[in-house]
């Protein structure tokens, strides 16, 4: 009986492969995320494993507190190079070499701009040519670096920059940039890239200076005699470490290197699961709903292995084994497909400026099991409603012509369920969205499955809706297209549920992009009016990619120049408070010359007081903490120091957001307790306000810092818009795979629909309608399908985007239409009506007249 | 109008003895005004080893007496018998059985399975039953029925003729307790038509196979052992065997009524 419905599938091979095609994106796109991270991720470890190389334990310097996620990533402290000698007088080391590092030395191409690394580290570190088996690199070319004027650049830099050995290139550290020559090209052994990232490699003492680490160090590397275990020579090492370092075994050093890389990568993988998780809902939409219609058309066959004596479990499981087969069939391919669509998601992620270091593609056992099992398991779920419906047709089916499929039993309750199913998730996502005293997993959850629940509910309803719909869409299509166009809006409501499903998988998809589109809308609104409250100053300077804190000499540079008649930095850090490990920022007496803060506790004279002992914060802080005027606050430092503060001021955080972290300090503090401070920004009045004179003679004041970019008012506002931009297109380009799923059903139900009006076709042909004709016929059909699709997409979207906007109505985020958007994706649905069509109508176009009539 | 039916007995304990028995079989279609009585009590009892037609004009009841006969229709009211088994309280599962036991199926449009071959097409009723083909028994058949050297042919490749012996054989590949066939010529030229009904006497004659033929096909009917004829819902006429032309003179005769 299995081996009939294999047959069966064999037989029907090209309407099979459209099942299966349903599946494939959403597994391709399971099987590429993994790909893709696993590849990173092994990408990451190839180079933090080689950095300790040959080092048994490792010495480095101790935060003393650690970061994580999206905060800034604290400096750790750096410690005396004299350590080095006591540990080289250990009895059982063999070998130690010390190193020092930074994570922002910034290459300067030839076109004088720095390299932009899509937020990979610029890194720099010093070899010691001496003790090569600690060298993580190797040369390509060239020689090491000696004296203070040689540099090696890695292998990419250099052929994606043209640069060779004796060119000369600008490398910006902490102070101004240095012009080094390049001694030798060199690659990182064993990964075969290493993302956006650079890296400089300096003599020691080179190192040192630029990087304002003059006599200290920031990793001893120790090989041991041999014999030694590890433990004993760890605690040979201890007692000579002063607070601020540390001493680990190498493996676990390279581990904790990746503590916070690994969290950012699980994040992109859990990001993009998320859209192979849309992909495969719609996918399951368009199977379920392309089975039913393949049973619908298969009545007679089923009706005869009734009569035959098959029984509605074998009919039943009959239709379960194809749909299993057709998932594995899916899955498989996806899996494979997997391996390119890793590719184009990485080329994606580079796009959008997340270049990430790769070494060997990685396929991993789980990624295999995941895909596979995921897709079959989808494709038999969806299987389950259409394989029920099989059970259905009657054995007597089997000697009427044009029976129809009895209705279930309960399908007089089906309207009534329709609606409910509807009410229960418009109430559920309403809950969620807008209920009071709900935490937040709970709410994220109700608003997960409301809004999954309020897909199958406008689907289940939209047959009600596709009358009235077609009458509005197809309108134009009746007025251009003539008869076919007539002819393709009746079709469309032909058979308005199968034509809702249809619709159904579209709306999915353009629910998600218009909501996105909405939201992001308001969000910038509410974003921008905060940019045009807060910054007050005429000028901004920040790093070349404006979101990297730039080393803080380039502000001190700037103060008391001529021509500029303020100059505030915001500093940027970290440092631990209250309980945890928080951004830090920092600012000068003067930065209401920058800034516009408004106080709700204290005055404008909050920033002239902070001094060594204050601090300020903002109201919802304030607000969960318990602070007030007066609250004491005890600020840990990276090095260890603990200092105690108090509030001295609280302001009102714009919905938007606003530059500073939960806690200000004074720079003066900041400059204390961080030996090399990076800035956010800095904010510069000029006399005259914006003028292209006053432009130029600031760019010019700050031309020997490559990285710093002067920004006016406006281009800084429009600068710090650009990632959500980039994020947007993102969102939106991982989305559209959700589309493409759905046109794939578009194109399914209309290949069934031309093969199931055979007969008509071949009688419309034989009445004189042209092969163009029946084309144009199929394609308004696909185009009006597509259009309910959007429409109910839109509709479902703005309401989910009216929920969440009037939830965050407290956090300044407006409901705005984005109108413009939105003919641009009714545009796109037209766009996947017609591409849907094309293959539909070719076959359609292509049916003999004669043969048509005489389909039996 | 005269009523050839056999005397109601009431025999909701007691099975009669034929293969196939029907007692006062009503079937209503719709509701209300709308309703139409397709039979209007009809009993009869069919003979084991001989072939039974049944026939009558469009509209006459005939094929919805041979659903309901065949298990694929349940009268409005009434009882069926088949080989002693009431139909009237099985379940889906129960009647599923029957039909694998004791029913075999000729359509008017074949109803092969396209994939298949034209033995895996006869083998279907076994395989669905989980049962192994008695080698013998499925050579001699699919050489009765002329199909032993095309038996890996699928059904696009065989003529309508061919494929209606496909059918045949599949009818008989389980020996079935009774035959049904549904206009088994309707679809067929009068030269293969013929073919097919000799085809289906043979298999009365040397297997004893018992068949039930709804056929409208004066010359389907003459190779009957019985006719049976219906009209308005009613069996009208209930002749032995007869020649075509005495069919014809029959059908008229009622048809003039």
């Amino acid at each position: 009986m299995l081996r009939f419905a294999l047959k069966g599938l064999a037989g029907r091979k090209f309407r099979a492969s459209l099942t299966a095609l349903a599946i494939v994106v959403g597994v391709a796109m399971i099987s590429g995320t993994y790909i893709l991270t696993d590849t990173i991720n092994n990408g990451f470890n190839s180079i933090f494993t080689v950095s300790y190389k040959n080092a048994d334990v490792v010495i480095s310097g101790k935060a003393a507190f650690e970061t994580s996620g999206n905060q800034n990533a604290v400096q750790p402290p750096t410690f005396p190079e004299s350590l080095l000698t006591k540990v080289r007088n250990l009895p059982d080391v063999a070998q130690a070499a010390g190193s020092v590092t930074a994570d922002n030395v910034k290459l300067i191409g030839k076109d004088g701009k720095v390299i932009t690394t899509g937020g990979a580290p610029a890194l720099g570190f010093s070899v010691d040519p001496q003790y090569q088996l600690f060298n993580p690199t190797q040369l390509t070319s060239g020689a090491w670096p000696t004296g203070p004027n040689q540099v090696v650049i890695d292998t990419g830099t250099a052929s994606k920059q043209g640069f060779k050995v004796g060119d000369t290139i600008g490398v910006q550290a902490v102070g101004p940039q240095r012009h080094l020559q390049i001694s030798g090209i060199a690659k990182l052994s064993g990964v075969s890239s290493i993302g956006g990232a650079t890296f400089a490699i300096f003599s020691e003492p080179t190192a040192q200076r630029l990087f304002d680490k003059v006599g200290q160090l920031d990793f001893i590397r120790i090989q041991s005699k041999s014999g030694v275990p590890t433990e004993k020579l760890v605690s040979q090492i201890k007692p000579l470490l002063p607070p601020t370092a540390t001493v680990r075994d190498a493996a676990a050093q390279a581990k904790q290197d990746k503590k916070d890389v690994g969290s950012f990568i699980s994040f992109i993988q859990y990001a993009l699961l998320a859209f192979a998780g849309v992909a495969l809902f719609v996918g399951a939409f368009v199977i379920a709903n392309t089975l039913s219609i393949t049973i619908a058309q298969r009545m007679r066959e089923f009706a005869t292995l009734r009569t035959l004596g098959a029984s509605r479990r074998q009919v039943m499981r009959s239709v379960i084994a194809e749909a299993f087969v057709i998932g594995l069939l899916g899955s498989i391919v996806g899996l494979f497909l997997g391996l390119a669509l890793a590719k184009l998601l990485n080329t994606l992620l580079v796009t959008f400026g997340i270049d990430l270091p790769q070494a060997g593609t990685v396929v991993k056992g789980r990624t295999v099991i995941v895909a596979l099992l995921v897709g079959t398991l989808v494709t038999l779920i969806a299987s389950i409603r259409p394989a029920r419906r099989a059970t259905r047709v009657p054995p007597i089916a089997a000697v009427r012509e044009g029976s129809v499929l009895p209705p279930s039993r309960f399908a007089k309750y089906g309207p009534i369920t329709a609606l409910i199913v509807l009410l229960a998730a418009v109430a559920l996502v309403s809950l969620g969205t807008l209920g009071s005293g709900i935490a937040t997993g709970p709410r994220l959850l109700l608003i997960g499955v409301g809004v999954l629940l309020l897909f199958f509910g406008v689907s289940l309803n939209a047959a009600r809706v596709v009358r009235p719909l077609a009458a509005v869409l197809g309108a134009p299509a009746e007025t251009i297209g003539g008869a076919p166009g007539i002819l393709a809006k009746d079709n469309a409501t032909r058979n308005p549920s199968r034509t809702a499903s249809t619709a159904s998988a579209v709306m999915i998809g353009l629910a998600l992009i218009s909501f996105v589109a909405i939201f992001a809308k308001g969000l910038r609104a509410s974003f921008e009016d905060a940019v045009n409250q807060l910054f007050v100053a005429n000028y901004a300077i920040t790093s070349s990619n404006t979101f990297t804190p730039i080393d803080a000499t380039v502000g001190n540079s700037l103060a008391g120049k001529p021509g500029v008649t303020d100059v505030t930095s915001i500093r940027a850090g970290s440092a631990k408070y209250l309980g945890g490990s928080h951004d830090l920022t920092a600012v000068d007496p003067n930065m209401a010359t920058g800034v516009h803060v408004d106080w709700k506790a204290g005055n404008a004279s909050v920033p002239a007081r902070l001094g060594l002992h204050n601090v300020f914060t903002d109201d919802d802080y304030a607000k969960k903490h318990h602070l007030k005027i007066g609250s004491p606050v005890v600020m840990e430092f990276a090095s260890g120091t603990k200092v105690p503060l108090r509030v001295i001021g609280i302001y009102k955080k714009p919905n938007g957001g606003s530059p500073f972290a939960e806690a200000t300090i004074s720079t003066k503090l900041f400059d204390r307790e961080n030996p090399r401070p990076r800035d956010l920004m800095v904010l510069i009045n000029t006399p005259g306000g914006v003028t292209d004179a006053n432009t130029a003679l600031l760019k010019r004041d700050v031309a020997n810092f490559a990285d710093a970019k002067v920004q006016t008012r406006s281009e800084f506002k429009s600068n710090f818009e650009k990632p959500i931009n980039q994020l947007l297109n993102l969102l939106f380009a991982l989305l559209a795979l959700s589309v493409i799923v759905s046109l794939v059903g578009i194109v399914n139900t209309l290949v069934l629909t031309v093969f199931e009006r055979t007969r008509e076709i071949g009688m419309l042909r034989a009445v004189g309608m042209t092969r163009r004709q029946v084309r144009m016929m199929i394609r308004y059909e696909s185009i009006v399908t597509s259009l309910m699709g959007a429409a109910l997409g839109i509709a479902v979207g703005t309401f989910l985007a009216l929920l969440i906007t009037h939830a965050l109505k407290s956090q300044g985020i407006v409901f705005a239409f984005p109108w413009v958007q939105m003919g641009y994706f009714v545009i796109a649905a037209i766009i996947v009506g017609i591409l849907a069509a094309v293959l539909p109508a070719r076959r359609a176009a292509r049916l003999n007249v004669l043969e048509a009539l005489q389909y039996e | 109008m005269e009523a050839a039916a056999a005397p109601a007995v009431d025999a909701t304990d007691r099975a009669p003895s034929a293969v196939v028995a029907a007692r006062d079989i009503t079937r209503r279609y719709g509701e209300g005004d709308t309703a139409v009585d397709a039979l209007r009590g009809v009993s009869l009892d069919v003979a084991q080893g001989k072939l039974t037609a049944v026939m009558g004009p469009s509209g006459s009841g005939k094929s919805t007496l041979m659903h309901i006969l065949a298990a694929l229709d349940r009268p409005t009211s009434g009882s069926i018998w088949i080989a002693g088994t009431k139909l009237g309280q099985l379940n889906d599962t129960e009647i599923t059985k029957l039909r694998r036991d004791h029913i075999g199926f000729i359509f008017q449009f074949f109803n092969l399975l396209p994939m298949l071959t034209a033995e895996e097409n006869v083998l279907l009723p076994l395989t669905i039953a989980g049962e192994k083909p008695d080698d013998a028994w499925r050579e001699q058949l699919l050489k009765d029925v002329g199909l032993a050297d095309r038996r890996t042919h699928r059904p696009a490749e065989l003529s309508g003729g061919q494929q209606q012996r496909v059918a045949i054989a599949r009818a008989l590949i389980s020996r079935p307790t009774v035959v049904f066939a549904d206009e088994p010529t309707g679809n067929l030229d009068s030269k293969t038509g013929a073919e097919i009904l000799e085809l289906l006497r043979s298999s009365v004659e040397s297997l004893g196979q018992t068949t039930v033929m709804v056929t409208h096909d004066p010359r389907a009917a003459a190779i009957a052992d019985r006719i049976l004829f219906l009209a308005d819902g009613l069996i009208v006429k209930d002749l032995g065997s007869a020649t075509e032309n005495e069919v014809i003179v029959a059908t008229q005769e009622l048809g003039s009524d």
